[in-house]
C-alpha cells in the first residue's frame, strides 16, 4: 500500500477537473475518494462542481436562423455549379 | 466498449465520406453537416461578437470558406477541428481582435501556461498548520437542497452565459465546447490544437468562475 500522505482538501479542490474527466491515475484516484469519504465539505465542493458542470449544459441551443441556412444552401448549389 | 481510437477512426472514416459526398455535389450532405455543426459554431462566434447578427455572418462566412477550402482539406485533421479554427478566425475579425496575428492554439497555451493562483486558495489553512493543514477555513453551504429545475432554470443559466462571455478566449472555448456543447477532452484538444494538461488547465480555471457566479447568485438567496 501506498505511504503517500492522505490528501489535504486544499490538494483535493486542485485534482477536481482531473478526477472528473476520469484520467486520475488509479493511487491517486483512491487517495482522492477516500477523502471525499470522510470529508463532508470536500463532498459539498465536488458536488456544486458536478452542479455547475450540469447547469452549464443546460443553456439553450443556439443556432443560425432558417434564413442563413437556407442561404447557405443556395450558395451550395452554386458553389457546385461554380 | 468501444476504444478512443476506434470512435476517432470511424469518425474520420465518416467525414472522409461525407467531404467526398460534399465534393460530389451532394445538398443533403452538405444541409447534414450545417444542421449539426452550426449550433456550437454559433456559440463560439457568438463569444466574440457582440450581436447575433454579426455572429450569424461568421458562422455563414466559415461555411463558405469551408466550402472554397474544401479541396484541400486532407481528412487529416478533423473536420470539427478545421471548422473550429475558421469560425475563430472570421468571429476574431469580426470583432476586431487581433485576427490570425497570434493563432488561437497558441493564444491558448499561453493562457493555460500563465502561472494563476489555483482557484479558492483563501479557503483553506496553510499546509503547516498544526491541527488542519490544507483544510477549509472556510465551508460553502451545500447545494443539497437546491431543486434540479431551480439549477437549470433561465436565470442561473443566463448567469452562466455572461460570466463565460467575460472568460479569457482560451478558458472560453474550452469551457463553451466541453461543458455546455459537451464536447470530449480529445476532440477539443484537437480543435484547439492544445495539450490534454493545457486544456484540463483551462477548463478547470473556467469551471471554477461559473461555480463562484453561481455560488455568489444560489447561497445570496436560494439556499438560505
Amino acid at each position: 500500500m501506498s505511504t503517500r500522505p492522505t490528501m489535504s482538501c486544499r490538494e483535493l479542490v486542485t485534482l477536481v477537473t482531473e478526477y472528473l474527466d476520469g484520467t486520475m491515475p488509479n493511487a491517486e484516484r483512491i487517495r482522492f475518494e477516500r477523502h471525499v469519504a470522510v470529508c463532508p465539505p470536500c463532498r459539498a465542493h465536488l458536488d456544486q462542481m458536478r452542479k455547475t458542470i450540469r447547469a452549464s449544459g443546460a443553456l439553450t441551443e443556439e443556432s443560425i436562423s432558417p434564413k442563413a441556412r437556407d442561404t447557405l444552401l443556395d450558395a451550395f448549389a452554386g458553389w457546385r455549379d461554380g | 466498449m468501444e476504444t478512443q481510437a476506434a470512435v476517432s477512426d470511424r469518425t474520420i472514416v465518416d467525414e472522409t465520406a461525407l467531404v467526398e459526398a460534399l465534393r460530389q455535389g451532394d445538398r443533403d450532405a452538405f444541409a447534414t453537416l450545417v444542421d449539426a455543426n452550426s449550433p456550437w459554431m454559433m456559440r463560439i462566434a457568438l463569444s466574440y461578437v457582440s450581436s447575433r447578427a454579426s455572429a450569424e455572418d461568421a458562422v455563414q462566412e466559415a461555411w463558405l470558406r469551408c466550402l472554397n477550402g474544401l479541396d484541400g482539406f486532407e481528412g487529416r485533421s478533423a473536420l470539427k477541428s478545421w471548422l473550429f479554427v475558421i469560425v475563430t478566425n472570421c468571429a476574431r475579425r469580426r470583432a476586431e481582435h487581433d485576427s490570425r496575428s497570434v493563432p488561437f492554439s497558441e493564444l491558448a497555451r499561453r493562457e493555460a501556461e500563465r502561472i494563476e493562483p489555483e482557484p479558492l486558495q483563501d479557503r483553506f489553512f496553510g499546509d503547516s498548520h498544526p491541527r488542519w493543514p490544507g483544510g477549509w477555513t472556510t465551508f460553502s453551504p451545500s447545494w443539497d437542497g437546491l431543486p434540479e429545475q431551480r439549477l437549470l432554470a433561465g436565470e442561473v443559466t443566463a448567469r452562466i452565459e455572461s460570466a463565460a462571455a467575460r472568460l479569457p478566449d482560451g478558458q472560453r472555448a474550452v469551457f463553451l465546447l466541453r461543458d455546455v456543447e459537451g464536447w470530449s477532452s480529445e476532440d477539443v484538444c484537437n480543435a484547439l490544437g492544445i495539450s490534454g494538461s493545457n486544456q484540463r488547465v483551462l477548463l478547470h480555471r473556467a469551471r471554477h468562475v461559473i461555480r463562484a457566479v453561481l455560488e455568489d447568485y444560489l447561497e445570496g438567496g436560494e439556499l438560505q
